[in-house]
């Protein structure tokens, strides 16, 4: 069993990390702030302008640490890779299943079952803490249009129509986004509808931010054990998207995204000085505001709760990791069919 | 488990001062000075056995002195801290 190993996020300006010894060292104008063993690092987070020397890289490279550069809303711009590894067999397996229509399809289903499975947990369980009956009807009505999506899943016969059924429930779902923010939050954090570079509103901001880091989290785990997080099932090809990352990203984003984000807001713990507001509609997290929802979100991560397939306490953060493996499980024919994370 | 190294090692020949900063490089390499010669290290047992062997190649067994102990669980409650230094937990949440 792989063990959950610490995040390092560097969110300081100008920071310089360099290695000493076996440490990673943080510097700022060459002044030496901090000072961590590698040995608790599983990967390095660097949000905004840092720099790293190349030492540092090639060992993390040898040690199997991702390390990755997000701009200030968490956006990607880069990322470390060493040498090409993982099991050539497995890739190989990995590919040829894409070219199976039925293969591909049934991983979608999967896949697509498990975020909807997932979203309708959200839903009830908003309907359960929430106090006006109207809206508990109204969530537990959702919550139900989800479970028929669900059914109607199970025999989508087309990629098109399971991106038919995707679409549905997602419409579904984010209608309920203002009816789980408690009443009291719903000012500040008003939900207008998804919308992406750039969110357009409090709430968006902070669930974009929060599926980069979720994102990069799923691709860190297939790369971990030698998938190609390129080449996906039901998201679509296309060069420098990680597909395979937004696959597998889809069971996890209710759970460890939206649930996390309407935690963050229900319980105060963002507020409107937390955001940026920028000309044109933009708005993002700042400094105060990002610090806030990634101490969270690693925080959450190292909750555990039992596994439904493998029947064992693990760690949240360990989700993607455990998922890809069991999808690696699959594609080599070890096991007759992938299950994906149902969150109970 | 946290593990706690303290060391003294006798500084009277420039040889010994040697050995002082490079256990102290050692030392760091695994955890974090939490006073003038005592260290605080987080390490499941393999790197426990690399930090021993890595601080023991460097002290002189006659001259110097070297203890290992180790800390038990939880730590909230058997390990306090006052004064100006705080330690860092390399467990939490690490955000710089």
């Amino acid at each position: 069993m792989r063990q959950l190993l610490n995040t390092l996020y560097i969110s300081t300006d100008e920071a310089y990390l360099r290695l000493e010894g076996e440490t990673l060292v943080m510097s700022v104008d060459k002044v030496k702030r901090h000072q961590v063993p590698l040995h608790h690092l599983g990967a390095i987070v660097c949000l905004g302008r840092v720099g790293m020397s190349p030492q540092l890289m090639a060992r993390c490279m040898s040690d199997g640490r991702s390390i990755v550069w997000l701009d200030e809303n968490g956006r990607f711009q880069a990322r470390v890779e060493g040498p090409v590894n993982g099991n050539i067999l497995l890739r190989q397996a990995q590919f040829r299943a894409a070219d199976q229509v039925d293969k591909a399809l049934m991983l979608s289903k999967c896949f697509i079952a498990g975020k909807l499975r997932n979203s309708r947990n959200v839903l009830m369980r908003s309907a359960r803490d929430n106090p006006n009956e109207v809206e508990r009807e109204q969530l537990a009505k959702a919550a139900k249009a989800l479970a028929i999506n669900l059914r109607n899943l199970e025999h989508a016969e087309s990629a098109a129509s399971v991106l038919g059924l995707e679409g549905d429930a997602g419409r579904v779902y984010f209608e309920q986004m203002n009816t789980m923010i408690k009443p009291a939050m719903r000012n500040t954090f008003e939900y207008k509808g998804r919308s992406r570079r750039p969110p357009k509103d409090n709430v968006n901001a902070l669930i974009s931010f929060l599926y980069a880091l979720i994102l990069n989290d799923c691709r860190s785990a297939l790369e971990t054990v030698g998938l190609d997080p390129q080449l996906g099932f039901f998201h679509e090809v296309r060069p420098g998207r990680p597909s395979l990352a937004l696959d597998l990203m889809e069971e996890f984003r209710a759970v460890l995204g939206d649930r996390l984000a309407l935690t963050l807001i229900n319980r105060g713990q963002l507020q409107h000085g937390d955001f940026d507001y920028r000309e044109g509609g933009a708005v993002y997290l700042n400094d105060k505001g990002r610090q806030t929802v990634v101490r969270t979100y690693q925080e959450r991560k190292k909750e555990t709760l039992q596994h439904p397939v493998l029947e064992t306490e693990v760690e949240i953060g360990l989700l993607p990791l455990l998922q890809a493996r069991m999808l690696a499980r699959y594609l080599r024919g070890d096991v007759e069919t992938y299950i994906p994370f149902f969150n109970k | 488990m946290l593990i706690l190294v303290s060391y003294d090692v006798s500084t009277e020949t420039a040889a010994g001062r040697k050995r002082l900063r490079r256990v102290a490089k050692a030392c760091k390499n695994y955890g974090q000075r939490v006073q003038k010669s005592v260290f605080e290290c987080k390490v499941d047992a393999a790197t426990y056995e690399l930090l021993k062997d890595a601080v023991l190649k460097e002290i002189s067994l006659t001259e110097d002195n070297l203890r290992i102990y180790r800390l038990t669980e939880p730590l909230s409650k058997n390990v306090q801290e006052f004064g100006k230094f705080k330690a860092v937990d390399f467990d939490a949440p690490l955000i710089l």
